[in-house]
């Protein structure tokens, strides 16, 4: 992949034309469809999850037989859902050696504070209000692009 | 009816939904996620909106039935729907269900009942215009005529 942006433009811009693989994690189906096709319709590659479970077995964090282990550049997850929620999630990704410099991307239809505090806190890369727009994937682009770089 | 009218028709019943406040900017913006390689997404997400919402409405009915009513079952199903009509700008649904949640929280069961009155009959309203919308666009995809943008100046 990319090895740092010391002299800059090239590798960055190499960076830039990758497809991003982003997981997207909702237990509504609807949030879900609407996800993929954001992402989609903005160039990245999408895989979705209905639960935090499905997202871990993607991520390779669950089941130590799981084979089809894929490398994802960002997650995004809402926050509310049924058993694990995306915090939870959050905190398994930033406990894993091989995941924690993954961006995860916290989505709620509510903007509490302390919510919010306590992902960012955690490690979340952003805190965003649902319904997400076009115009904020593509924030979300750039920000994961500079992150590639930097690494 | 010729092509340009049925269009214009079309902008105006568009237009009276947001003005209405039926419908909110979320809506446009599930719009502009359709384009030639997907041209059914909008009625696509919507019909799984309407699936999904007629299958949430019966569980709250049997829900606020029961003899003693488990409130930890009615408020994930009215956030699920919250959730589902905020996304598709469902905004009178979205904001009957935040009052929902509210008495939810109370655990008052009258007010609930009355509030799944207000939800449905705004689900149905929706659902009766967008039905109407959707009908709107065949006819005039039928006829070889294009979808006209909404303009609405947001």
């Amino acid at each position: 992949m990319n090895n740092g942006c010391g002299s800059g433009s090239e590798s960055c811009l190499s960076s830039m034309e990758e497809e991003l693989h982003v997981l997207a994690v909702d237990d509504n189906l609807i949030d879900r469809k609407l996800l993929e096709r954001i992402l989609k319709i903005s160039s990245c590659k999408v895989t979705t999850a209905e639960n935090g479970l499905r997202a871990l077995e993607y991520l390779g964090l669950g089941d130590p037989q799981q084979t089809n282990v894929m490398k994802v550049n960002l997650i995004i997850t809402d926050y509310c859902m049924p058993g694990m929620t995306g915090f939870e999630l959050l905190k398994k990704v930033k406990e894993s050696s091989n995941l924690k410099e993954v961006p995860v991307v916290i989505l709620s239809s509510e903007n509490i504070p302390t919510r919010i505090n306590k992902c960012l806190a955690s490690g979340a890369q952003m805190f965003m209000q649902k319904p997400l727009k076009l115009s904020d994937v593509e924030k979300l682009k750039c920000e994961c692009h500079l992150l590639n770089c930097r690494s | 009816m010729d092509l340009v009218q049925m269009q214009k028709s079309l902008q105006d019943y568009t237009k009276s939904l947001f003005l209405e406040g039926i419908l909110d900017s979320q809506f446009l913006q599930l719009q502009q996620l359709q384009d030639e390689s997907n041209p059914d997404f909008v009625s696509q997400v919507v019909t799984l909106f309407f699936q999904d919402s007629d299958r949430i409405l019966n569980d709250l009915s049997l829900s606020l039935d029961q003899q003693v009513v488990d409130f930890k079952k009615v408020d994930p199903h009215v956030h699920q729907l919250k959730g589902s009509s905020s996304s598709i700008g469902a905004q009178r649904v979205k904001n009957a269900c935040v009052v929902f949640r509210s008495f939810c929280e109370q655990q008052n069961v009258e007010a609930c009942h009355r509030c799944l009155q207000q939800v449905k009959q705004e689900y149905y309203l929706v659902k009766n215009r967008l039905e109407t919308l959707f009908k709107l666009e065949q006819q005039i995809v039928a006829s070889g005529g294009m979808i006209p943008a909404v303009e609405l100046g947001f």
